[in-house]
């Protein structure tokens, strides 16, 4: 039943992480909870329709499908993420603003939201494949049927609260920090996922390692215990990196930093731009 | 598109052809336990790990101590590329059958 449980309560931690940040990002928004939850739905479905095709995703690419599957779902995620993050960096301070102003109602971009509504259901759709799979060798295998009706249960409330934990957690910040706040976890979010997608690259020999493991922080922080493995989805933290995926955390952080930080400056020059003297402008 | 398709392929037949010269190393899934338990493989050179479960039930292979995971589905099996690593000793897990799936990859 632990066991379960335990299984269960990991790849529901990563995904709950995951949407935990996206629902914080998207705070205030109408019709948020409508698309959190279509998410998780659609995220659901796709798991058990990529565990049921899990062997057909494998022999499609000369037996690299599953990695090849999985660095596709990730960096799909990253754009998606990287287009919410920029597109926030112009209107996170109208979002705030409003917030503060009208209460709560505030209509965000469609297109935006549903970016985020895709993330979650990527996020579900990768961890909870791996779940459908398992529990179905646990029932072929001949697991006690309490095991199961208990520790899945277990399981997934213990994941959801880690979740529901870092939300509330979340909330404390200041309403004109929030934004930026989650922003910024959304970036490293983003540059984890890619770090992971170019592991799974690298495991399929289709990029090259550039050395396997450039620091070694295991004795310190094992990716292996709970903690590591939150870190690693909040902030790509790895024990033992690869040089590749350094290289892919560094350059989506800094692609998304870049663009953010050049939109912002494009929104600040059109605000100044009607009171402007010339002088300013030249 | 087209030549992302393009590229794609070059990218697949010229690590096609790498893998070709790559050593090959077996594990075996039986009764959720590996077979060798313990597989010693060169120390500085990246190989290719045959993963083969004879199970009727599937399995992840994994381990956070060279960085691989990968599902193995009920009598099937997966190619995983290890390596180049340095000398010690690495553990990996059946993270399906913790209790049972455990095993050491020697590097030396």
């Amino acid at each position: 039943m632990l066991g379960v449980a335990l299984l269960v309560f990991r790849e529901v931690l990563e995904a709950a992480l995951i949407v935990t940040i996206v629902a914080a990002a998207t705070r205030g928004v109408v019709g948020r909870a409508r698309f959190i939850g279509g998410g998780i739905g659609l995220g659901i479905v796709g798991a058990i329709v990529v565990a049921l095709f899990a062997g057909a995703i494998e022999e499609a690419v000369g037996g690299s499908g599953q990695e090849l599957f999985n660095a596709c779902v990730l960096l799909a995620a990253v754009l998606m993420i990287g287009w919410h993050v920029i597109w926030m960096s112009s209107h996170g301070r109208e979002l705030a603003q409003q917030m503060q102003s009208v209460g709560h109602a505030v209509k965000a971009g469609s297109s935006s939201l549903a970016m985020l509504l895709a993330v979650v259901a990527l996020a579900v759709l990768r961890e909870g494949s791996e779940i459908v799979l398992f529990l179905y060798g646990m029932a072929a295998g001949g697991a006690g049927r309490a095991d199961l009706l208990l520790g899945v249960p277990l399981g997934i409330a213990g994941g959801s609260l880690v979740g529901f934990a870092l939300y509330f957690g979340l909330l404390r910040i200041p309403l004109r920090h929030f934004f930026t706040a989650t922003n910024w976890m959304l970036v490293l979010l983003a540059a984890g996922l890619a770090s992971t997608a170019a592991r799974f690259l690298i495991q399929a020999n289709w990029l090259p390692a550039w050395d396997n493991q450039v620091w070694n922080t295991s004795a310190l922080l094992d990716n292996g215990s709970v903690v590591g493995q939150a870190l690693h989805i909040l902030v790509g933290y790895e024990a033992r990196p690869a040089g590749m995926q350094i290289a892919f955390w560094l350059a989506t952080a800094t692609l998304l930093m870049l663009g953010m930080r050049w939109i912002a400056r494009g929104q600040v020059a059109q605000r100044a731009a009607p009171t402007a003297t010339p002088q300013a402008t030249a | 598109m087209l030549n992302r398709i393009c590229l794609c392929l070059l990218l697949t037949a010229t690590t096609a052809a790498w893998a070709a010269d790559l050593p090959e190393f077996q594990l075996t899934i039986k009764g959720q336990k590996f077979e060798p338990a313990q597989l010693t493989v060169p120390a500085n050179t990246k190989f290719k790990l045959r993963v083969i479960n004879t199970d009727n039930t599937p399995s992840e292979f994994e381990s956070s101590e060279f960085n691989r995971e990968k599902i193995v589905l009920p009598n099937s099996t997966v190619t995983v590329f290890v390596g180049p690593l340095d000398k010690g000793s690495y553990k990996f897990f059946d993270d399906f059958h913790h209790d049972t799936g455990k095993g050491v990859l020697v590097v030396e």
